[in-house]
């Protein structure tokens, strides 16, 4: 009996926080059928906004999967003095605030401060432009792919990259050839969470951006102009792109979970 | 999703085999993480405390003790305390159902308990405020309440304590519990006695991560919190209006927060790693 006791409080209470309020948003989005979504979807300003989206998280994605795969490199397979400290740096983003992610990157590149107004006078806007945007988005998913990668490089050990080495392979050729295969299904496994949380950051970008219609505004920023501009019916179509998005992560995360344990 | 973001603060395990020593590759190799991690992280945090006493200690005092920043912070706090606290027994409560009940469509329900972390949390606020906000279709009108900033902050922390408990209570054995039962136990005293101890260290840490991204949401309470001050709503609006000192004051006493908390659950796990 508290068996079922517990089972309908746990389903009740999912059911109600999120199940109920997902489904509501698409049948709100679909109501009116399906031309009022492809018409929202396929105004100028939205499609820019979907654009700019997928060009910052495009470069967030690169360089955290460049960078992330470097410091798991660096903090399992070296021994340096501040290892730890680093650790730590890397892990510091997810308790961290976005508003704070953008108010501090505005400190530093605004055109007001120090090194934001050196590039200023050297050609480079970071504020109010993509290079801030792609900042405030590497900041918020930085520890992703490291925090996946770094456990496997752990797990798999260094046998088969030394006996790589003694069997004269270079550096590049090692990790290429040895260490990458071992940790492709953790890095993809990465790569998706980069991706979903750079396609979805909302609060930094909001700061950094400068929310400029038709120029910096993301896909995420269109979903609150246009829910406070009353234009629901736009706001929940791009809601809806976007939990559907969501939803396809979902699955890839889900396909490629089993195979990391394997 | 939630594995990647609930990795947890742990001491150094020791290393199969050997590991390059300090070399020039090394060397190179930290000093562009080093530069690449201070570009993006240090420097632009250490501004923002920089920022909060530019005009001295007194000034900082006097930005986070006005009446919005005060209110900001108090409302913030209390409500995520009472989100850690609804995620602890809940979330426990998930997890043991997710781990040791049984029904249909029970890999469906273990799917959706990561979609707040997949989900646009802009997208989370306005999937709420469709169901709880104005106009309600359950007759629920959270929208403005501090009601709906703790519903909106339950929905994006939802993942964290069923993520860390389930794994722990996937590992932990019948044995203990059975034992316990032939030697007359009820169900309760075995909850009680044997199997909350052992989670106890899981469900502190969930509690804790959840407690630190309930501080800092913006998103998912920007829509529903309307005026009320909320304290990322509070620093959004200061930037807006360009009192940087104010945003970097209130800024400055989230980040320590939430560095206790983090400092703290570090701290647990090195305590509970030692006496397990």
């Amino acid at each position: 009996m508290p068996k079922y006791a517990l089972r309908s409080v746990a389903l009740g209470y999912l059911t109600l926080l999120v199940g109920v309020p997902v489904g509501l948003i698409f049948w709100r989005t679909f109501e009116h059928g399906l031309k009022p979504v492809i018409d929202s979807l396929t105004d100028p300003s939205v499609l820019h906004a979907f654009r700019v989206t997928a060009i910052v998280a495009l470069w967030a994605v690169l360089l955290n999967t460049v960078f992330g795969v470097g410091v798991a490199v660096l903090l399992v397979r070296h021994r340096f003095p501040g290892r730890r400290l680093l650790s730590v740096l890397v892990d510091l983003p997810i308790a961290v605030s976005p508003v704070v992610v953008g108010l501090a990157l505005i400190l530093v590149y605004g055109r007001h401060a120090p090194i934001g107004g050196w590039l200023t006078d050297h050609g480079v806007k970071v504020i109010f432009a993509y290079p801030g945007m792609v900042l405030a988005t590497m900041f918020v998913s930085l520890p992703l792919v490291v925090r996946e990668v770094a456990p496997v490089l752990e797990e798999i050990g260094i046998e088969q990259e030394q006996a790589a080495w003694t069997l004269g392979a270079n550096r590049l050729q090692t990790f290429r050839r040895v260490t990458l295969p071992a940790i492709r299904w953790a890095l993809a496994y990465g790569v998706v969470l980069t991706l979903a949380r750079s396609l979805g950051e909302y609060g930094a970008v909001a700061v950094v951006s400068g929310r400029l219609i038709g120029k910096t505004q993301t896909a995420t920023l269109v979903v609150e102009e246009r829910f406070q501009n009353f234009d629901q019916g736009t706001a929940y179509a791009v809601s809806v792109t976007l939990a559907l998005v969501a939803i396809v992560v979902l699955i890839l995360i889900n396909v490629l979970r089993p195979k990391e344990h394997t | 999703m939630a594995d990647a973001t609930v990795t947890l603060p742990r001491s150094t395990p020791r290393r199969r085999g050997g590991v390059a020593s300090l070399n020039t590759g090394t060397a190179f190799g930290v000093g562009i993480a080093t530069l690449w991690l201070s570009l993006l992280i240090l420097v632009p945090l250490g501004a923002v405390v920089w920022r909060a006493q530019r005009d001295g200690l007194g000034s900082f005092w006097d930005a986070v003790t006005t009446p919005q920043a005060v209110a900001a912070i108090r409302l913030t706090v209390v409500c995520a305390l009472l989100v850690a606290v609804v995620n602890a027994v809940l979330g426990t409560l998930i997890a043991w159902v997710l781990v040791r009940d049984d029904f249909h469509g029970k890999r469906l329900v273990d799917a959706i308990i990561d979609l707040p972390f997949a989900l646009p949390t802009i997208v989370a606020g306005l999937v709420l405020l469709t169901l709880y906000g104005v106009h309600s279709p359950v007759g629920l009108e959270l929208a403005y309440t501090r009601a709906g900033v703790v519903v909106a902050l339950l929905f994006v922390t939802l993942p964290f304590v069923v993520r860390t408990v389930q794994p722990v209570l996937r590992e932990f054995d019948g044995e203990m519990e059975q034992a316990a039962a032939s030697l007359g136990a009820s169900s309760f005293t075995i909850f009680r006695r044997i199997v909350l101890p052992n989670l106890l260290p899981a469900i502190s840490a969930g509690t804790a991560l959840a407690f630190a991204r309930a501080i800092s949401e913006f998103g998912a309470t920007v829509l529903i919190a309307g005026n009320l001050p909320v304290a990322s709503v509070h620093i959004f609006t200061q930037i807006e209006t360009d009192n940087t000192v104010g945003a970097a004051a209130v800024a400055t006493v989230l980040l320590v927060i939430a560095l206790i908390v983090l400092i703290g659950l570090d701290l647990l796990q090195r305590w509970a790693a030692r006496h397990a």
